[in-house]
C-alpha cells in the first residue's frame, strides 16, 4: 500500500475557548451534510485545535474557510487495532522501537468485525517506514476511501 | 561637605530674569544642530524680552526627533558628547538623546535638588531601584545620590527579594522605584513575613516612570511607614529631575533654571488659562548637546497657582493627569501601540488587527496583545502554535523592552482596526 492510498485527511480547525465555537463548527458541517465520524480536541487555556475524520474531507475544507475558521487538513494513518488487552501497546511497542514518533493518536467512535480503529499522526518523513512496519507486524491499515465510507 | 544649591531661593523676578537670558543663549546654540538651522533663521536674540517670547519659537514633536535621527539634533561637536540615552524600540520609533559632561552634571543637580527638598542627606543610604542603561530612570537618580553624598546603592529593577534584602541587610532610607513595583515590594514582603514599618529603616521614596493617582502614593506611604514624593521627567529633556514635589507633597516644583514650561491647548497649541488642564511643553535653557525647544511632552498637566509654602518660586504642576497621545505606559515603560502594530508585521503568520489589554494581577501591570491567526500560521499542532506564540513574544519583548503575553485568536475575532480606541483596553485602574 502506499502512502497515497492510506493516508486520510484529517481536517483540523483552529479555535479560540469561546463558548459556541465547537457548535459552529459542527452546525457549518451538518448545513453541508457533512458527516463526522471520529474528532478529538487539543487545548491550552487561551485556545485550542479540533480534528475532524469526516465523510468529505476537501469539502469540510471549504465551507469551514468560508465561514471563516483557521482550518488545515492533515494526512493520519487508520489502524485496525484488535479489541482486547494489550492491542494497542503492542502496536506503539512497535513503532517505538523503529523511533517512529506518534504525535497525537485518537479512536474512532464504531469497530470494524471487533476491531477497533485508531488514528494515528506520525511525522511526515516517517509515513513510508511505518507503513512497511505496519505490514510486517500484521496491522491492518485502512485505505482513505474506507475511512470516509465508514 | 554638604551639599548645597542656591538656585532654590531665587525670586520669581529673578527667575523671569534668568529665564529670558538662558533662552537667549539656547536659541544661539539650537541653531548649531542641523535640525534647527533653517527654522530659527527668522528670529534673533534681542526678540527674546520677556519669557513669554518663548512661543515665538517652533515647537518641536516626537516625529521631529524621529525624522532627526540620528544626529539631527545634536548642536554640539560631537567629541564633547560624554553619553547618550535611547528610548525603546528597533522599528524606527526610537530616539536618542546626547548629553555633553556639563548635561549631565547640571542633570545630576536638578534631581539633588528635589532629592534635597524632600530631607534627603549624605547620613541616607539610597536604593535606587529603577532600570539602569538606556532608560534614564537609574542613572538620573544614581549621579544626584553620590552628589549629596548618600551611600548609593544601584539596585535596578526586579530581584524582588533581594531589593528587600539589601534594605534589611544595609537600612537603606531612601528609595527611587516605579509605584507599581512599589506594592509589588510590598506584596512580597508580605509573603515573606517581613513587617516594613518594624523591620525596614525606609522614610523617603521617590516615585515616578508612570502616572499614578493620589490613592496608590497614600497606600505606598501607608505600606512603608514612608513619605512619597512624585517625580516627573522625560528621556528627552534629561530623564527624572524636570519637575519635583517639595516637603509640601502639593505639585510638583520644574526646575526653572533648567527648563521653562507652558501649560497649552493640545488642539490650539494656545495657552490654557491658569491653572487649566492642557500639555505640558518644555524648552531647555541649559543644554548644551541637544538643546530642545518647545517640546511636546504629550502630558496633561495643570499649573498649581498660588505661593508654596516651601518658599521655592518655582512654579509647580501637578501629576499627569493624562495624554495627548496614544502612549501607554506599563511598569514604567512608555509603549506606542505602533510598536506593537510594526514588530507584528514581521509575522506572516498572524493578522494585522491586534489588540492590547493592561490589567494589574497582584499589582503588577501586564501587557497582553491578542492576535488573530492567519492562515499561513495555521498548524495542526500544538507545539508548532506554542512555538509561534513564543516567537511573537520575544518580537514584541525586544521591540518594547518588556515582557508581554500573546493571545491567539480565531480570524475575525478581533475588532478590524479603526482607530485607536479600540485597540487598547486599559483595566489597570479597575482592580486597585
Ligand atoms: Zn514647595
Amino acid at each position: 500500500m502506499t502512502a497515497g492510498e492510506v493516508l486520510c485527511k484529517q481536517v483540523s480547525v483552529f479555535l479560540e475557548n469561546k463558548s459556541g465555537r465547537l457548535a459552529e463548527v459542527c452546525q457549518t458541517l451538518g448545513r453541508a451534510e457533512i458527516n463526522i465520524r471520529a474528532l478529538c480536541i487539543a487545548d491550552t487555556s487561551d485556545f485550542g485545535i479540533l480534528r475532524l475524520i469526516v465523510d468529505q474531507p476537501d469539502e469540510a475544507v471549504a465551507v469551514l474557510q468560508a465561514e471563516g475558521f483557521s482550518v488545515g487538513s492533515t494526512g493520519v494513518l487508520a489502524l485496525r487495532i484488535p479489541d482486547r488487552p494489550g492491542g494497542l501497546g503492542t502496536v506503539l511497542g512497535q513503532l517505538q522501537e523503529e523511533d517512529v514518533n506518534v504525535e497525537y493518536m485518537y479512536a474512532f467512535f464504531i469497530t470494524i468485525a471487533g476491531d477497533a480503529v485508531v488514528l494515528f499522526k506520525v511525522e511526515d518523513p516517517m509515513v513510508d517506514t511505518t507503513l512497511a512496519l505496519l505490514e510486517r507486524a500484521g496491522v491492518k491499515v485502512l485505505t482513505a476511501e474506507e475511512v470516509y465510507r465508514l | 561637605m554638604a551639599y548645597g544649591d542656591d538656585a532654590v531661593t531665587l525670586s520669581r523676578d529673578e527667575i523671569d530674569a534668568l529665564q529670558v537670558q538662558a533662552l537667549r543663549e539656547t536659541l544661539e546654540r539650537a541653531r548649531r544642530a542641523p535640525a534647527y538651522a533653517d527654522r530659527l533663521s527668522d528670529i534673533s536674540p534681542n526678540d527674546i524680552r520677556g519669557p513669554e517670547d518663548v512661543r515665538r519659537l517652533p515647537l518641536t514633536g516626537k516625529d521631529d526627533l524621529r525624522a532627526g535621527m540620528p544626529w539631527g539634533f545634536l548642536a554640539a561637536p560631537r567629541r564633547d558628547v560624554v553619553r547618550m540615552h535611547y528610548s525603546s524600540g528597533t522599528t524606527g520609533l526610537a530616539t536618542a538623546v546626547f548629553h555633553t559632561r556639563g548635561d549631565l552634571e547640571r542633570w545630576a543637580q536638578c534631581v539633588a535638588r528635589g532629592m534635597l527638598a524632600a530631607g534627603v542627606t549624605e547620613d541616607d543610604v539610597f536604593q535606587n531601584m529603577m532600570g539602569y542603561g538606556l532608560f534614564t530612570g537609574g542613572l538620573g537618580f544614581h549621579y544626584a545620590g553620590e552628589l549629596i553624598g548618600c551611600m548609593t546603592i544601584p539596585a535596578g529593577s526586579g530581584n524582588t527579594e533581594r531589593q528587600i534584602h539589601l534594605m534589611q541587610g544595609f537600612g537603606s532610607s531612601v528609595l527611587h522605584i516605579i509605584p507599581s513595583y512599589a506594592l509589588r515590594v510590598l506584596h512580597v514582603c508580605e509573603g515573606e513575613g517581613i513587617d516594613p514599618h518594624a523591620d525596614l529603616s525606609v522614610r523617603v521614596i521617590f516615585v515616578g516612570g508612570e502616572p499614578h493617582s493620589e490613592q496608590l502614593r497614600r497606600r505606598i506611604e501607608d505600606g512603608f511607614g514612608a513619605k512619597v514624593y512624585n517625580c516627573y521627567g522625560l528621556s528627552e529633556m534629561c530623564g527624572p529631575g524636570v519637575a519635583m514635589e517639595c516637603a509640601q507633597q502639593h505639585g510638583l516644583h520644574v526646575c526653572e533654571d533648567h527648563y521653562l514650561a507652558e501649560v497649552l491647548d493640545p488642539e490650539t497649541l494656545e495657552p490654557v488659562p491658569p491653572g487649566e488642564l492642557g500639555e505640558l511643553v518644555l524648552t531647555t535653557l541649559c543644554r548644551e548637546a541637544m538643546p530642545l525647544l518647545r517640546y511636546r511632552t504629550r502630558d496633561i498637566v495643570h499649573v498649581i497657582e498660588g505661593e508654596c509654602p516651601c518658599g521655592s518660586r518655582h512654579a509647580r504642576i501637578s501629576r499627569i493627569e493624562g495624554r495627548s497621545d496614544d502612549m501607554l505606559v506599563v511598569r514604567g515603560v512608555n509603549v506606542y501601540p505602533l510598536q506593537v502594530e510594526r514588530a507584528l508585521l514581521d509575522f506572516d503568520e498572524v493578522g494585522r488587527n491586534y489588540v492590547i489589554t493592561l490589567d494589574r494581577p497582584a499589582d503588577l501591570d501586564r501587557m497582553t496583545v491578542a492576535v488573530e491567526l492567519a492562515q499561513a500560521g495555521f498548524a495542526d499542532e500544538m507545539r508548532r502554535l506554542n512555538a509561534l506564540r513564543e516567537r511573537i513574544c520575544r518580537r514584541l519583548r525586544s521591540e518594547l523592552d518588556l515582557g508581554v503575553e500573546v493571545e491567539l485568536h480565531e480570524p475575525g475575532a478581533l475588532p478590524v482596526s479603526e482607530g485607536k480606541a479600540v485597540r487598547v483596553i486599559d483595566r489597570r485602574n479597575q482592580e486597585t
